[in-house]
């Protein structure tokens, strides 16, 4: 039947039983997802943070196994064997560049395993000294990230149960540490501390640690978890007023079941990626104090004491400080779009 | 001023107060924990020569009775003699070094607030182009470098591969490279800051309502969009200080700048405890008044925002 264009008869084949395929097409089917694999899929799918965790896992990896099977140490000093005169031909090598004992043993048809960036002025292997250095910050920056965690979620989550007295002692006591001019404490406690720890920890475990990586600790553990333990009495204390809580409570569920099913998941996701952009910041700080003489002890590299060292060298061995530079802005940069990443990826309610 | 903004003045007031009562008790005590007082690193000395030594600088009456002495001399400005630069009073050491920080340390923060807020808004009016992109990558590098860094790189490139500039910051034009150094990262920071308030403020109502009066685009953004996406970068005026304050400790040993960051690294590894504590003290109060002042400045220029 032809239909006139401005008619307003209905027409029968709209009202036809849909076909099966028809119907699949209405019905979106998806498999159920949890918040987690959600926030994955974003965040994989956000390339420059997925490039960045790439580059960390890769740093970390390499900082881990390449001391493992490099055949130079951090400390020897490779001119200075047992038992032989000091070689001053292996202070001081540029890239690539072979002391008068190694070119002997090159021409002798032996291998020699190159310096890729040299020695230094006493003769260690440059690239290893590099490789081991990254390896110390970035072990600093994680276990102080940890500390930092710990203590924060620690006092955090008692301010925001407790409330009351307890609630306001601990919160007057954060503001005034909030307040307080941290990179001054930092180098006034360091500078102090480097003193103190020395005998207190000698003979024990610790001291293969070194003294001064651990006053490092206890300043992170004593000055920065203040922010932590602010951002979770925030999260408990507007968690605790939530209507699925009050919901919960109604319905009969106990104290340890809104804690687990509601509490934590909700404020898991704030407190990961504070402690993913805690960890730039205390590489940052080690790296600062190392730079100032306050770091890890000698020999230990770390990637800021060896950008100080090279500063005395600077017109003829620039790329000595090129180097740890390059991997420093490397590792902080990389942590930080990945912490942002991380951000967008988990806590939509943050980047409005 | 309402009685709600007098009671949060007061409130920050006070905490501020605490705050530097704090910086002085700390100082104090950490001090006073170092192992055999500020003199055991010395060559040996006979007992009558460290018992008189501790006469003199009052180490040997009780630990309260410096402490309250030492709280009373720091009211007043006074942090007592040099324990290593014989002769010479701290507060004149602080204030001989003061006179060149302060210069560099102003001269880059006025520059970084300047261009910070010139490439925020270049970015936020020019939003995705190329300007824009650019602007946020090389912030991005410049957050993500540490003063000292940025410093040395500086160093390679200007004095030692193009060889334009002097590397001693006592030389003739030694205080540019500093200059620079300092007022990078907060430079690259408030850029961020203003662009990102910037397009919040562009998407603003009042701004659409201008738009429709017919106000002409250069009224709008000077009038509408910079005056308050502006706010915000108020409240960097304090950590920008902290941040130019700490950067010119390295800054000024990268650069042999002789001032206070200098006097106070080298203060730390001299052991120079009276030092120390002085520098200590007159950088936090400069520190937490600075972040008093703006802290106060952002309530007080933006009535909307909630003093709770």
């Amino acid at each position: 039947m032809t239909k006139k264009p401005l008619s307003l008869h209905v027409d029968a084949e709209d009202f036809l039983p849909a076909s099966e395929e028809e119907k699949a097409y209405m019905v979106q089917m998806r498999p159920s997802t949890t918040f987690f694999k959600d926030g994955c899929k974003r965040l994989v799918k956000n390339k420059v943070a997925f490039i960045s965790l790439i580059a960390i896992v890769l740093i970390t990896i390499l900082s881990i196994v390449l001391p493992l099977v490099w055949p130079y140490s951090y400390a020897r000093q490779l001119g200075n064997q047992p038992g032989r005169p000091v070689d001053p031909s292996f202070n001081n090598l540029r890239p690539m560049e072979y002391s008068i004992t190694e070119q002997a043993a090159l021409e002798a048809g032996e291998s020699v395993f190159p310096h890729l960036f040299g020695t230094d002025a006493s003769g260690r292997d440059y690239f290893i000294r590099v490789v081991y250095g990254t390896r110390i910050s970035l072990a600093v920056g994680f276990f102080a990230s940890i500390i930092v965690l710990v203590i924060g979620m620690t006092l955090g989550s008692i301010a925001g149960f407790s409330g009351g007295r307890i609630d306001m002692v601990i919160m007057r006591i954060v503001d005034i540490i909030y307040s307080l001019p941290d990179m001054l404490m930092v180098i006034l406690l360091a500078s102090v501390m480097r003193e103190t720890m020395g005998p207190i920890i000698e003979g024990t475990v610790l001291q293969t640690i070194g003294s001064n990586i651990i006053s490092l600790f206890i300043i992170f553990a004593l000055l920065y978890w203040c922010s932590m333990a602010r951002l979770i009495r925030g999260q408990i204390l507007s968690l605790r007023e939530q209507e699925y809580v009050l919901a919960a409570q109604a319905t009969g569920a106990g104290a340890g079941w809104i804690i687990k099913k509601h509490l934590i998941p909700n404020c898991i996701s704030v407190i990961i990626i504070s402690t993913a952009l805690q960890i730039p910041n205390a590489i940052f700080t080690e790296s600062f104090l190392s730079f100032l003489g306050l770091g890890v002890n000698a020999p230990m590299p770390s990637l800021g004491s060896l950008a100080s060292e090279a500063l005395n060298g600077i017109t003829s061995y620039g790329y000595r400080l090129v180097i740890p530079a390059i991997v420093i802005s490397l590792i902080v940069l990389s942590l930080n779009l990945f912490g942002d990443g991380l951000r967008d990826a988990f806590d939509p309610k943050l980047n409005q | 001023m309402d009685s709600k903004t007098l009671r949060y003045i007061a409130k920050r007031v006070i905490l501020a107060i605490v705050t530097l009562w704090a910086v002085i008790t700390i100082t104090f005590f950490v001090m006073h924990a170092v192992p055999g007082g500020p003199f055991t690193r010395e060559k040996a000395i006979s007992a009558e020569a460290q018992a008189a030594l501790e006469a003199k600088y009052g180490l040997d009456k009780p630990l309260f009775e410096q402490y309250i002495t030492y709280l009373n001399d720091a009211l007043h400005g006074n942090f007592g003699p040099s324990i290593k630069q014989r002769g010479r009073m701290v507060t004149d050491i602080i204030l001989d070094g003061m006179r060149t920080s302060a210069k560099i340390g102003l001269i880059a923060l006025v520059i970084a607030t300047v261009l910070g807020i010139l490439f925020g808004a270049l970015a936020a009016l020019r939003r995705n182009s190329l300007a824009d992109k650019t602007i946020m990558v090389m912030t991005t590098a410049f957050v993500s470098m540490p003063s000292f860094i940025m410093g040395s790189l500086l160093m390679i490139l200007f004095c030692v591969v193009l060889a334009v500039l002097p590397a001693n910051g006592a030389s003739k034009g030694g205080l540019i490279l500093p200059i620079i150094t300092l007022s990078l990262y907060p430079m690259a920071y408030i850029t961020r800051l203003t662009r990102s308030s910037m397009l919040d403020v562009l998407g603003q109502d009042y701004i659409r309502t201008a738009k429709a009066k017919g106000v002409s685009e250069r009224m709008i953004i000077v009038k509408h969009a910079l005056k308050n996406s502006l706010i915000p970068v108020i409240t960097y005026f304090g950590p920008q200080l902290a941040y130019i304050v700490t950067g010119s400790l390295v800054v000024e040993q990268i650069f042999a700048v002789p001032g206070i960051g200098r006097y106070f690294v080298n203060s730390i590894t001299g052991r120079d405890y009276t030092l120390i504590m002085g520098t200590t003290i007159v950088l936090a109060t400069l520190i937490v008044t600075m972040n008093l002042v703006s802290d106060i400045l952002y309530k007080v220029v933006d009535p909307r925002i909630n003093l709770e």
